[in-house]
């Protein structure tokens, strides 16, 4: 699969080869989620099916509700202690996997992310029933590590069983005296690990959340709401927000504590990285809470700065404003030499983007900074407004999967709720342009013409690696090797295969080094004989 | 971070020692040609299972899935389980689909050879192979072997013996477990010199580490064709690796070549994994015996030069203590490797629940050790760690997967990898553990992590030995 293609694709034969190889039912659904981006005057792109059950049978590279409730959003906070309740694989599994990095002040401060609490069914448990054995668990935990808090995590056979985990938790919750919570994410709910997402969220919010109503003492207070701290994105992201004087009360999850949560309504505004698994908490918390909340991106050096500014100019503040830019003019000049000699290696390659509920959308920020296009991308988990705004929520069809998911109806605190803002502070900043809870969605930052999968099977990635043949590829571990395979180049941007952070304005810096020694390394031209790539064998080796 | 902990058993597991029994039939079904293995359950099993496969072997790993929704798991999973396995069929056209059910199909009672026999037990050329490998029983190698036996089960039924005669050449069948694509390629290449054809089950050697691909490959080549196992009943012997699954199989459990044995009458010699000088003897004198032919020389200097690469390198590890994990028949027969370099396995614990795993290493081992050793069924890491930080005296190695590394990391005890999960080095599934040129690997391996260690706690830095 080598020698670049020259003539331009058609998306939409691609599109209809593609469907051509499954049965009716498969393709007509494929069809409404393989789409060809176009932008119209009004800034409206067409529809994409997303957020619907994957087809049995197709090899999907999603994961379940368990994963994104216990591995997402729980896997980062490290003074938990994290108890699956089931069959011994799904809590090994998701045993520190993840890679998102934590740094307890102490090494005697709380640590539980490196351990794998399990209940481990066996027969017995099935047939009698699995609370007893989870309730010695939580004893047993509180025990040996007297943790501020314990949650369960429920596998696909507890709700089958019927074994109670709210119960449990609160009858442990009343005998221990500390917060113990579970989480119905069986794998089986949902279409997605974005459900298990939305379940992690809820249950942290009505559990946690509100706990603790101390004050920091600082004079710009915001959450980072969607940051998991992937190979220490947020701990780049603190550091320029520390810079500029601006302090982060909670984090969900990135390095996080339980502490952070309980505090987190104390903060003046959410900032939101990842749109997909945490809108709606933004939403609650200004329902319920009143703080107002924002869009935001640090991935990509214009991002950050842009996202900078835009928290700054929240707070109407000159100070604070002038710090922001002072920052900015500081850091910025070391990236921009970066990013000219990248780029002039870089300019005019293609990539493709399938990975997350936002990092599809992110990273094509950076692609762009060092002259690269993208001509396909998708989501693995993401809803429609992910991918076209949210101006399409209220046409948003709720199916049967997503309605069993729990949308919690949340109402204003009568003591803790304080408006950041009056109304006419807000209209006021909204008349100058500024927006508040808006998301725009990939697609009308995508050229037109390119091409918008969602849920991306193995069998269409494949399609598109040898119809485009791209410069590279960026996906997770379970598309690596049949990519790299295939003679392109893969970046994970799950993981970021060990490498990181890529976040902020250090990160931008890793990532263009990172894709310039991805998209030019000398080991791609040994993967085929020299004659197979050129009839006639020239005298010079192409890496010479 | 540590804490105090009580010494008492513990209810819950922490840091497993051990995966799940559908992982075990996942693999199994890698090592047949042009095989897709299905997983009747919901997608995250798939998903889990594939990473952390491909995280190991550093390779493409294909699991299909049921994708059982809540509707699914109420009604029950038979629409989408014939869904999954019609458009497996179509998308990939494989010779066989894998079918291994999971904790969830299990505890609503799907029924599914019913659900197969609905389908003809096979669909356009594809065959249907089900194993039931609900997670909360047994662990990954329950699973493994279970699949093989599923296998073979399928394509020798007793009623459908095939009219072919080996005339001249007599094939071996060998059944040799979860092992490493070194062990693998090593005992292939072993039939090879005894110019014996060998039909090996299940085979990922080459599936599971192949080349770049010229064009794309829906499904790696490589593996056992189900022709040849088709034809596993006329076979002069099998041979099964595997002390406990030896003494699973006098219990009455079914094994592939137990089913052989039965059906067809052929002879099954079973034997610990051949790791070490004592074990490959044996198994090279069951190959000569079974094949009528002698050892090829070659195999006679492998051993002599293992044997010289002992006895120089005694002084390093004599006495030394080692604390050693993992499934069952893997840390016997390295705990038998050990203890004749004259290594004792202090700890030998694994995540298992055979109840044989004491028997099959009182069988292996001299007695003269036997006083010395802490033998754990049942452990987790937790548990091991913790029986590892009282031994009297600290363990000077500890040999086992990655998972154990954490472990390794607060003891301040080197830790040897070998095994399944590799997660955190490169070439996991390259590691040769088998034959004497595995023991030799090993042995080098072993000896070098003592040297490195004593090399960087020394003050002065020597680079002599």
């Amino acid at each position: 699969m080598t020698g670049k293609r020259t003539e331009p694709i058609d998306p939409e034969k691609l599109k209809k080869e593609i469907l051509a190889k499954y049965p009716a039912k498969v393709a007509r659904k494929r069809a409404k989620q393989i789409v060809t981006n176009t932008i119209d005057d009004a800034g409206d792109v067409p529809q994409v099916q997303a957020n619907v059950r994957t087809v049995p049978g197709i090899i999907t590279q999603r994961g379940c509700s368990y994963a994104g409730c216990k591995g997402v959003i729980l896997g980062p906070t490290r003074d938990i202690v994290n108890i699956t309740h089931g069959p011994i694989g799904c809590g090994y599994y998701s045993w520190l996997t993840r890679r998102n990095q934590t740094k307890p002040p102490t090494d005697q401060d709380e640590n539980y992310m490196t351990y794998c609490f399990s209940t481990d069914m066996q027969d017995e448990d099935i047939v009698f029933g699995g609370e007893k054995k989870l309730k010695a668990a939580i004893q047993e935990a509180y025990d040996i590590f007297k943790p501020k808090a314990i949650s369960i995590f429920s596998t696909c056979p507890v709700g089958l069983i019927g074994d109670d985990v709210h119960a449990v938790a609160r009858e442990m919750k009343a005998k221990l005296g500390i917060n113990i919570f579970g989480f119905s994410c069986e794998g089986y709910r949902g279409v997605s690990q974005s459900a298990g997402h939305h379940i992690a969220n809820n249950g942290i919010f009505s559990h946690v959340v509100g706990e603790d109503d101390s004050v920091m003492d600082a004079e710009y207070k915001i959450n980072l709401l969607g940051e998991y701290n992937i190979g220490g994105d947020g701990f780049e992201i603190d550091r320029i927000l520390e810079k500029c004087g601006i302090s982060v009360v909670s984090t969900f999850s990135g390095n996080s504590t339980y502490d952070q949560f309980a505090n987190s309504h104390t903060a003046d505004l959410n900032t939101v990285m990842c749109h997909r698994s945490i809108n709606y908490v933004a939403d609650m918390m200004e329902e319920k809470y009143g703080i107002p909340w924002i869009k935001i991106n640090f991935i990509g050096a214009k991002s950050t700065a842009k996202s900078l500014r835009k928290i700054a100019a929240y707070f109407e503040d000159e100070a604070l404003m002038k710090r922001v830019e002072d920052v900015i003019s500081e850091e910025l000049p070391e990236i921009e030499a970066k990013r000219l000699e990248v780029k002039e290696r870089c300019e005019g390659k293609t990539a493709m983007l399938f990975v997350g509920g936002s990092r599809a959308h992110h990273y094509q920020e950076l692609f762009k900074e060092i002259g690269m296009t993208v001509v396909s991308a998708g989501y693995e988990f993401a809803h429609r407004d992910d991918y076209e705004g949210r101006k399409v929520i209220p046409d948003i069809k709720i199916d049967a999967d997503s309605r069993n998911i729990e949308e919690l109806t949340v109402e204003k605190d009568p003591d803790k709720f304080k408006a950041r803002k009056t109304e006419e502070e807000i209209k006021a900043l909204e008349d100058s342009g500024y927006a508040f809870k808006d998301y725009k969605g990939m697609m009308p930052e995508m050229d037109n013409g390119t091409l918008v999968i969602d849920d991306v099977t193995q069998f269409e990635t494949e399609t598109l690696l040898e119809m485009y043949k791209p410069d590279i590829y960026c996906a997770g571990i379970k598309e690596k090797y049949a990519i790299q395979k295939s003679g392109i180049p893969m970046k994970q941007l799950h993981s970021y295969d060990a490498g990181g952070p890529y976040a902020g304005f250090r990160g931008a810096i890793n990532f263009y080094e990172e894709i310039d020694r991805l998209v030019n390394a000398n080991v791609w031209q040994y993967l085929e004989a020299p004659w197979q790539a050129a009839p006639q064998l020239s005298a010079k080796y192409a890496w010479e | 971070m540590t804490k105090e902990r009580p010494s008492k058993p513990y209810t819950a597991t922490q840091n497993a020692c051990k995966m799940c029994t559908p992982l075990g039939a996942a693999l199994a079904f890698h090592g047949i040609e042009r095989s897709v293995p299905l997983l009747h359950g919901s997608q995250g099993c798939a998903t889990y299972m594939r990473r952390y496969l491909i995280s190991h072997f550093k390779e493409p790993v294909d699991i299909a899935s049921s994708n059982f929704s809540e509707e699914t798991a109420v009604f029950g999973g038979g629409a989408n389980l014939k869904q999954a396995i019609e458009n497996v069929a179509r998308q990939y056209s494989p010779s066989m689909i894998g079918i291994a059910t999971t904790c969830l199909s299990e505890t609503i009672g799907d029924d599914v050879p019913m659900i197969l026999a609905g389908m003809g037990a096979s669909i356009k050329g594809t065959s249907l192979v089900h194993v039931s490998t609900p997670s909360y029983t047994g662990t990954h190698m329950d699973g493994f072997h279970q699949a093989v036996a599923a296998v073979v089960d399928r394509f020798n039924p007793a009623d459908k013996r095939i009219g072919y005669k080996p005339k001249k050449k007599k094939t071996v069948n060998l059944f040799p477990g979860m092992i490493s694509n070194a062990d693998i390629r090593h005992l292939k290449e072993i039939f090879e010199t005894f110019h014996t054809p060998c039909t090996v089950l299940p085979d990922y050697s080459e599936r599971l580490e192949g080349p770049s691909w010229q064009e794309y490959q829906p499904i790696q080549e490589g593996g056992t064709p189900i022709s040849v196992i088709e034809k596993m009943n006329v076979a002069v012997h099998s041979l099964e690796f595997g002390a406990v699954l030896a003494l699973n199989a006098d219990k009455g459990v079914d094994t592939a070549g137990g089913i052989l044995k039965d059906r067809f009458d052929i002879p099954c010699t079973r034997m610990p994994i051949p790791m070490g000088v004592k074990a490959t003897d044996r198994f090279f004198e069951t190959l000569s015996e079974v094949t009528g032919k002698p050892v090829p020389e070659r195999y006679q200097k492998e051993k002599w030069r293992l044997v010289d690469a002992y006895v120089d390198g005694n002084k390093y590890v004599s006495q030394k203590k080692a604390v050693i994990y993992g499934e069952e028949d893997f840390v016997v027969s390295l705990a038998g490797f050990l203890s004749e370099i004259g290594i004792i396995p202090v700890i030998c614990a694994t995540g298992g629940k055979s109840g044989l795993f004491r028997q099959a290493l009182e069988q292996t081992l001299p007695e003269t050790v036997w006083d010395q050793m802490q033998i754990h069924d049942n452990m987790d890491f937790t548990r091991i760690e913790e029986r590892a930080a009282a031994l009297p005296d600290p363990p000077d190695l500890i040999i086992g997967n990655s998972k154990g590394y954490a472990m390794a990391r607060r003891l301040n005890v080197p830790l040897v990898r070998a095994g399944f999960p590799i997660h955190d080095r490169v070439g996991g599934s390259r590691i040769l553990h088998i034959g004497y040129k595995g023991a030799q690997n090993l042995f080098d391996t072993i000896v070098n992590a003592i040297l490195e260690k004593r090399q960087s706690d020394s003050s002065v830095g020597y680079s002599y030995m």
